[in-house]
C-alpha cells in the first residue's frame, strides 16, 4: 500500500494570508456579479473560509450555502494580483467540512455518488446505459415538461451518441511517429461525447501521433477534489500516475479542461505523499490539453474548410486554471471559411461547473441564460468549447431557448477541416 | 443580531432577500480594502432611490446610523460602519440610466462600476476620465463619496471635476436633486457632497461628464537607478511646462511584487520607474513625449522605453493598477498611506519615508502619482504579530507628519475616513473645523450617516481590533490563520 498519510485538509495559513482584500476579483466572479452580495464573492468567501479555519465561525447551513454557491470556476484566481490559490483553499475548506462532524447530508450523498458511481467504470457504464434509455425512450422529454422539475432536468447531460469504448492502441499515424501519446478517456466524455474522443484520436494520428488509451486508467478525481473528497482524489491520482507513467509516453492528452487542470495539479495534491511526490511532479509535466498540445506540436494546418460562424466559450478550467486562452482560438483561426466571432465575456462561466448545474440549478440557469444572450448576439451557429460539462450545459441552453445551432469541442472542428476523415 | 424590530421593518421596506442579519453574513461587511474593521448590525441592498430613502427613515426611527458601501474597495475605511448600525450597499443600483453622447453626459446609479461607464460610451468615442486603480471593480458612488483620483487625474482632475449633478437621499430620508446637466445657479452643493465621505447624504444618481478620447496617446516607461532621480525628473518635467496625462512612479519593492503577477517587463533591478502618458493631438503628443524624454535623459534615466505595443501598454497599466493587491505576494498585510506634498519636495520626503520605515524596521513599497505629489507608501507587516498594528499606525503618523511638515496634506484621494481624522487638526484650525461642522449641520442635525469619519472624535473603530486581539489571544499568533 502506498503512503496514505493524510495531507492537511484545512487550507494552509499561508494560502489564507495571501488575500489582502483589494477586491479586484469582484467583477470576475459570476455569482457576485449576479447577486451583488459580498457573501457570494471570492473575497467574501475567503474571509469566511479564514474565519472557519480560525474557529471564529461554525459551518452553519448559511455558511455552507455560500460555499455551495461557488462555481469553483477560478476566474478570481486568474485576475488576482496577489496570487491567492482560491481553488485549493476552497477544496481544502470543503474537505474540512466534509470530514467534520457537521458535514451536510447532501455533501455526504454527493461524495458517495462520486466515489461509487463516477469513479467506478462498471457502475458508471450501468448508470450511463440507464441514462441513455431515459433519453431514448422519450422519458426525458416528458420529465423536462413537468413544471418545477423540468427546468432542473433540462440541465442533465444528454447521452445519445455512440459511446467510446475502446482502449489499448487506438491509432498509428500513416508515416513517421512524431510522438507517442496516451489519451485520458475520463468518466463522462466517453459516454456523453464519444464523438469527441474519436475526433481527438483522428486528429492526433493525422499529426503523426501514435495514440493509446491505457486500459487501467481511472477517473481523474477532479469532481471528487472539488467537492472536498480529497482522499478519493488522491487515491485516483496515484492510480493514474502508475498507469500513465508505466505507459512510457511522451504526453498525456486530455480533451476535458476540468480533468486536465486537476491532473496538472496532481503534484500539489500529492505534495504531502513522500512516496508519490516525485512521480506526481513528473506526471504533471506530461499532461497537455489537446489544444495546447496541437499548437505546440505544431499541428498541420488543415486543407479543407468548415463553413460556419463559430463563437468560442472558454472553459473555465482551461482559461482560468490552466491559463490557456489562445491555443483553441489559434486552431479555430487556422480553419478556412470558418469565422470566429467573440462573444461578450467568453471566459465567464456558463454555469455548468461539474455537478453545480445539478446541485445549484437556479444560479446555474441564471448564468446559462446570460451566456445564451451573449452567444445569440454573435449570430454564430456553432459554439465551440473545451470541456464536456460546458458542452452539455450549452446544449441545454440551446434547447431551453429553442435556439438552432450546434455545440462542439474545438478538436471536432479541426477534425472536420482535415479532408478524408 | 437577532431578528429585531428594525430588521422586520427593513424587510418589509425592501424585501426579505435583501436584508442580511445572520452573523456570518455581517462578517463580510466588516472590512474594505484597508486594515480597519467594523461590524454592522444589518446590511441592506436597496434597488431604488425610494428604497434607499425608506431604509434611511427606518434607521433614523430606530436611532441607528447608516453607512453607505459600494464595492468595498475604499482605502480609508470609508465604508466601515465604525459605530455599527446599517450598512447600505449600492451594488443593485447599477443601471446606466442615460447616455447623451451629443452633450457628453451620462446619468448613472451609484452602484455602476467606474469602468463600465467608459465601456458603455466607447462606441461614441467617449470615456469617463477619473480612473482609480480599482476602476474595474469600484463604484461611481464610492468615487463620489471619496472624490477619488487616479493616474490620469493629473491632467483631467478628480471626480469632482467630472460630476455635474447628483440625486441624494438626505438624513431625513428625502430625495433631493443637486446640480444638473447644465450649469446651475446658486451654491455648488454638488461640489460639497462630492468628497464628503458619505457623511452628508447617500447618493442615488450621478450625472457625469464624458470626454472625447484623445487622438493620440504615447506611453513611456523611464527607468532610473535611484528613486531620487525619478522624483526629480517628475518634478522637472512639469516645471518645464509639460503636463502629462499620467505620471506614475513605482519603486523597486513594488516592481518585485508586480512582475510575477503580470510579466509586464518592469525591470527587477532598477531603483524606480516612471510610467508616463502624454495625450492630445498627434503632433502635440509627439512634442510632449520628446520633452519628457529629454528631461528623463538629463536626470540620468538608464533606459527609456517608447513605442510600446497596445498589449505592452495594457500590461504595464494592469501592473500599475494591480500593484496594491500584488503586494500580497510579499506580505500578509500592508498599511497604505495617502499623503500629498508639493512636487518639488518629493525627493526629500521620500528619503524621509524610507528612513522612517528603516528605523521602525518595516519594509515599504512606494507606488504613487508622482505628477501631483500624491504619495502612497505601503508599509508591509504581518497583522498576526501581536502589537504590530499599533507600531505600524505610529509609523503612519510619522509619515503623515513628514508630508504636512513639507507643506503637504494628509490625503490626496483616499479620504480621511476614521484613521486620519485625528490628523485633521494638524492642517485645520479649530475655527476651520467649526465651519465644516456647521456645514454638516446644515445637511442634518443628527450624526446619522457614516459617523466616526472625517472629524476627530473620542470614539474609534475600536470594537474590531479588540475582536482581533481576542482571536489572537485565543489561539496564538501562529494558529491565527
Amino acid at each position: 500500500m502506498p503512503d496514505t498519510s493524510p495531507i492537511p485538509i484545512v487550507p494552509s495559513s499561508s494560502d489564507l494570508a495571501q488575500c489582502v482584500r483589494c477586491g479586484l476579483c469582484l467583477q470576475s466572479c459570476p455569482t457576485y456579479v449576479q447577486t451583488g452580495l459580498e457573501t457570494e464573492s471570492p473575497r467574501g468567501r475567503l474571509y469566511l473560509m479564514k474565519a472557519l479555519a480560525e474557529g471564529e465561525i461554525e459551518p452553519t447551513a448559511n455558511v455552507i450555502g455560500h460555499m455551495d454557491q461557488c462555481l469553483q470556476c477560478r476566474n478570481c484566481e486568474a485576475v488576482c494580483p496577489s496570487g491567492v490559490p482560491f481553488g485549493r483553499i476552497m477544496e481544502r475548506t470543503r474537505a474540512g467540512i466534509l470530514e467534520g462532524n457537521s458535514s451536510p447530508f447532501s455533501w455526504r450523498l454527493r461524495s458517495l455518488f462520486l466515489r461509487h458511481v463516477i469513479a467506478q467504470p462498471k457502475a458508471l457504464s450501468i448508470f450511463a446505459a440507464v441514462f441513455r434509455l431515459y433519453g431514448r425512450t422519450g422519458l426525458r422529454t416528458l420529465v423536462e415538461r413537468i413544471p418545477g422539475i423540468g427546468e432542473r432536468a433540462l440541465l442533465a447531460p444528454t447521452m445519445e451518441g455512440r459511446p467510446f469504448t475502446k482502449s489499448g492502441l487506438l491509432a498509428r499515424p500513416d508515416g513517421e511517429v512524431r510522438q507517442r501519446v496516451a489519451l485520458l478517456t475520463g468518466c463522462i466524455m466517453p459516454h456523453a461525447f464519444g464523438r469527441v474522443h474519436r475526433a481527438t484520436v483522428r486528429v492526433l494520428a493525422r499529426n503523426g501521433c501514435e495514440v493509446e488509451a491505457p486500459p487501467d486508467q481511472v477517473c481523474c478525481g477532479a469532481l471528487h477534489a472539488h467537492n472536498g473528497d480529497l482522499n478519493t482524489a488522491m487515491d485516483l491520482a496515484r492510480r493514474n500516475i502508475d498507469v500513465f507513467l508505466g505507459a512510457g509516453v511522451d504526453a498525456v492528452i486530455v480533451n476535458s479542461a476540468g480533468c486536465g487542470a486537476a491532473m496538472k495539479e496532481y503534484d500539489e495534491l500529492l505534495a504531502g505523499d513522500s512516496e508519490y511526490r516525485d512521480a506526481a511532479k513528473r506526471f504533471s509535466t506530461l499532461v497537455k490539453d489537446i489544444s495546447e498540445f496541437l499548437v505546440d506540436l505544431p499541428f498541420k494546418v488543415p486543407s479543407g474548410q468548415v463553413q460556419a460562424t463559430v463563437t468560442y466559450q472558454d472553459s473555465c478550467h482551461l482559461a482560468h486554471a490552466q491559463r490557456i486562452t489562445s491555443a483553441p482560438r489559434e486552431i479555430l483561426r487556422s480553419i478556412a471559411s470558418l469565422t470566429l466571432v467573440e462573444m461578450d465575456r467568453p471566459d465567464g462561466c456558463c454555469g455548468s461547473a461539474g455537478v453545480y448545474s445539478l446541485t445549484q440549478p437556479k444560479m446555474s440557469i441564471e448564468l446559462l441564460d446570460e451566456k445564451m444572450r451573449a452567444v445569440s448576439d454573435t449570430k454564430a451557429s456553432v459554439i465551440a468549447t473545451s470541456n464536456p460539462g460546458c458542452m452539455s450545459q450549452l446544449e441545454s441552453g440551446l434547447r431551453r431557448h429553442g435556439a438552432p445551432g450546434e455545440v462542439v469541442h474545438v478538436v471536432e472542428l479541426l477534425d472536420r477541416a482535415y479532408p478524408d476523415r | 443580531m437577532a431578528k429585531t424590530q428594525i430588521i422586520s421593518d427593513l424587510q418589509s421596506a425592501i424585501g426579505k432577500k435583501w436584508v442580511l442579519y445572520a452573523p456570518e453574513d455581517l462578517l463580510v461587511y466588516e472590512y474594505d480594502a484597508t486594515i480597519e474593521r467594523g461590524l454592522p448590525e444589518a446590511v441592506v441592498l436597496p434597488n431604488s432611490a425610494e428604497q434607499v430613502a425608506a431604509s434611511v427613515r427606518i434607521a433614523r426611527r430606530h436611532n441607528v446610523p447608516v453607512t453607505a458601501r459600494g464595492a468595498g474597495t475604499g482605502l480609508s475605511g470609508g465604508a466601515i460602519p465604525c459605530e455599527g448600525g446599517v450598512v447600505l450597499v449600492t451594488s443593485r443600483l447599477n443601471r446606466i440610466l442615460e447616455v447623451d453622447a451629443e452633450n457628453r453626459i451620462a446619468v448613472v446609479e451609484p452602484g455602476v462600476i467606474n469602468l463600465d461607464i467608459s465601456r458603455a460610451v466607447d462606441p461614441h468615442g467617449l470615456y469617463y476620465a477619473p480612473d482609480p486603480s480599482s476602476q474595474k471593480v469600484c463604484t461611481i458612488g464610492g468615487n463620489v463619496a471619496e472624490n477619488s483620483g487616479g493616474p490620469h487625474c493629473l491632467r483631467y482632475g478628480m471626480t469632482t471635476n467630472h460630476v455635474l449633478g447628483l440625486e441624494i437621499v438626505t438624513a431625513e430620508g428625502e430625495i433631493v436633486s443637486l446640480g444638473g446637466k447644465t450649469d446651475t445657479a446658486g451654491y455648488d452643493l454638488t461640489g460639497i457632497v462630492v468628497g464628503s465621505e458619505g457623511t452628508l447624504a447617500i447618493v442615488t444618481k450621478v450625472i457625469v461628464r464624458l470626454l472625447h478620447k484623445p487622438e493620440s496617446t504615447i506611453t513611456i516607461l523611464a527607468i532610473f537607478d535611484e528613486v531620487d532621480e525619478a522624483s526629480q525628473a517628475a518634478s522637472a518635467m512639469i516645471a518645464g511646462g509639460v503636463l502629462p496625462a499620467a505620471l506614475e512612479m513605482m519603486d523597486k519593492n513594488t516592481m518585485e511584487a508586480v512582475e510575477p503577477f503580470i510579466n509586464a517587463g518592469y525591470p527587477p533591478d532598477a531603483g524606480a520607474v516612471l510610467l508616463i502618458e502624454v495625450e492630445g493631438l498627434e503632433e502635440d503628443a509627439r512634442e510632449q513625449s520628446e520633452q519628457v524624454q529629454a528631461v528623463c535623459k538629463e536626470l540620468s534615466a538608464r533606459e527609456i522605453r517608447i513605442g510600446l505595443s497596445p498589449e505592452d501598454r495594457e500590461r504595464l497599466w494592469a501592473g500599475r493598477k494591480g500593484a496594491l493587491g500584488a503586494l500580497g505576494r510579499l506580505t500578509p498585510s500592508y498599511y497604505i498611506l495617502d499623503g500629498v506634498v508639493p512636487r518639488t519636495r518629493l525627493p526629500e520626503v521620500l528619503r524621509g519615508i524610507y528612513d522612517a520605515c528603516d528605523r521602525h524596521g518595516f519594509r515599504v513599497a512606494n507606488v504613487f502619482h508622482a505628477g501631483d505629489g500624491n504619495l502612497h507608501p505601503n508599509v508591509m507587516f504581518d497583522e498576526r504579530e501581536p502589537g504590530v498594528t499599533e507600531r505600524v499606525l505610529k509609523l503612519g503618523e510619522e509619515i503623515m507628519r513628514l508630508c504636512v511638515d513639507a507643506d503637504g496634506s494628509i490625503t490626496g484621494e483616499h479620504g480621511v475616513g476614521s484613521e486620519k481624522r485625528s490628523y485633521m487638526s494638524w492642517i485645520f484650525s479649530e475655527d476651520d473645523m467649526t465651519a465644516m461642522k456647521r456645514l454638516k449641520l446644515a445637511f442634518s442635525a443628527t450624526d446619522g450617516f457614516n459617523p466616526g469619519k472625517v472629524f476627530p472624535t473620542s470614539k474609534g473603530c475600536g470594537e474590531v481590533s479588540s475582536r482581533m486581539k481576542a482571536a489572537i489571544a485565543k489561539v496564538g499568533p501562529d494558529a491565527y490563520v
